[in-house]
């Protein structure tokens, strides 16, 4: 192994350990809808992008992101979910 | 709201026109971050990195806080970190392969990092590396996406391969129009358009455009793009793409979501000079360099300060390679302007750092502001010229002081 592999190998640890540490995502308010938003969201991407991104997208922002990951990112959110998220995004992160 | 919008849209104008010499208002108006945002951030370490403020964990999103900026090299442990892709490899720099190919080369080909490293003369420049989000967070009114404080950059001294000398080896054909890179990461889903990016054969093959494996002396750090990544001084950094593993020299536009819908602003907003005609609309154009910007990196807001001592007030300006004439400070809320003394000069690309002494005369609150003005005569708004992404802010900020 030389020395440049072994630099590797402790990085990877490191990331184990901060993984560990600080790895933990922000935990999405209680409220109907969360788990499906949680199912749908984290797929791809941690959950503090949603509190990150808020509290100042109305309804229709809120619609028009979920159908952005679904159209554009290529989420797979089922037709019946995107009411569900939308009204779970709206009420506990959004500006109304 | 629409009173407000018609303003700054002729103010918009007023600068494409003027060439930012314009009247200004005394104020300047920059809302702060979604109060999400600041619930949202918290000081992380990468592996390999100092604590940066963590705006998301996945993709990872880091930004570097405002202390760091008090040197006129951002050092590695603290450069900001941007990714738009779930998955990010850590990348075996003796299987990594860089290939040169697309439909407008005659011969493609493959490098190793030891090639890149030792077939091409190396290349040195300092350059300031600024997401084109920077300050997202502080639009108004807010716009989604990551909402970036003032640390969504940095400056440092890249080394690398010159593109155009790369470029050369693979021939370009005479239609060759863009050069599209890609990276090694990927996206969580394959779904999610994977990031890939291209500009314009001109900047592809300008002298300072580089294929970088070093930074400030050192290899990237894998979360900057080791073993290499592109450099587009003077450019918002959307185009320095990180791990690059692919250039393609194209003859039709690149198109893609991060091409054709994303990083894109609205067309004659910005007083910006470089275009990108093969990606042009009729309504929008991709971003290209950065506008030009200053930041004060030693007063907090609230601060205070013992009457009668001298204040040193220090910071940075930049812009998109014009390079920075002259900086001017306002301890009077905007109604007079001292200029700034200009500290050092590392190139056009980089951070200029600057200093101004500052003796209060008697006890009270001192709205403190900065503006940089280039080599091209633009200078910094007060008034945000909003725009859906939240791009180009250059907003001259307003620190208020306590002097008692």
């Amino acid at each position: 192994m030389s020395a440049h592999d072994a630099g590797i190998v402790g990085l990877m640890l490191a990331a184990t350990c901060a993984g560990a540490l600080a790895g933990e995502d922000v935990r999405l308010k209680e409220g109907p809808g969360r788990d499906i938003v949680l199912g749908s969201c984290s797929a791809c991407h941690s959950t503090d992008y949603i509190q990150m991104n808020s509290p100042f997208m109305k309804r229709a922002a809120w619609e028009a992101t979920v159908n952005k990951m679904i159209k554009v990112m290529g989420a797979s959110i089922r037709p019946e979910d995107v009411p569900v998220i939308v009204d779970y995004l709206t009420r506990n992160y959004g500006a109304e | 709201m629409q009173g407000r919008r018609a303003f700054v849209k002729s103010v918009g104008a007023g600068l494409a026109l003027a060439g930012g010499a314009w009247m200004a208002p005394r104020r300047s108006r920059a809302a702060g971050l979604p109060q999400g945002a600041v619930d949202a951030a918290v000081l992380d370490a990468l592996p390999g990195k100092r604590a940066l403020i963590r705006h998301s964990l996945r993709p990872p999103n880091y930004e570097t806080p405002l202390e760091a900026f008090d040197s006129i090299l951002t050092s590695n442990d603290r450069f900001f970190v941007r990714w738009h892709l779930g998955n990010i490899p850590q990348v075996d720099p003796h299987a990594w392969r860089l290939a040169i190919g697309g439909d407008a080369v005659e011969r493609p080909l493959q490098l190793t990092l030891d090639q890149l490293k030792q077939e091409f003369e190396p290349a040195e420049l300092v350059a300031v590396c600024q997401c084109a989000g920077n300050r997202r967070g502080l639009s108004d009114p807010h716009v989604p996406g990551v909402e970036w404080g003032y640390g969504a950059m940095g400056n440092a001294r890249w080394k690398g391969a010159r593109l155009k000398d790369v470029l050369a080896r693979a021939a370009p054909r005479g239609t060759a129009l863009e050069v599209a890179f890609d990276g090694a990461d990927e996206p969580a889903i394959e779904r999610t358009p994977d990031f890939v990016k291209s500009v314009p054969l001109w900047k592809a093959q300008d002298e300072n455009t580089l294929i970088a494996y070093e930074m400030n002396g050192e290899a990237l750090p894998h979360w900057n793009g080791f073993p290499a990544r592109i450099v587009v001084p003077g450019w918002t950094a959307t185009y320095w793409v990180k791990q690059v593993t692919a250039v393609n020299v194209l003859s039709a536009p690149q198109g893609g979501f991060w091409m054709s819908t994303a990083y894109r602003i609205p067309k004659r907003k910005f007083p910006v000079i470089d275009r990108f005609v093969s990606q042009e609309t009729a309504e929008t154009t991709p971003i290209t360099e950065m506008v030009v910007n200053s930041l004060i990196t030693n007063l907090a807001d609230g601060q205070k300060f013992r009457k009668g001592s001298p204040i040193a007030i220090r910071g940075l300006a930049w812009d998109g390679g014009y390079g920075i004439r002259s900086v001017e400070v306002s301890t009077d809320d905007g109604r007079s302007w001292q200029t700034a003394e200009l500290v050092s000069d590392l190139g056009r690309y980089s951070f200029v750092s600057w200093q101004h002494a500052f003796v209060p005369p008697e006890a009270g609150t001192y709205a403190v502001l900065a503006k940089a003005t280039n080599r091209q005569g633009a200078s910094q708004t007060f008034e945000l010229i909003f725009n859906p992404a939240g791009y180009h802010n250059n907003v001259v900020q307003r620190i208020q002081i306590q002097v008692g």
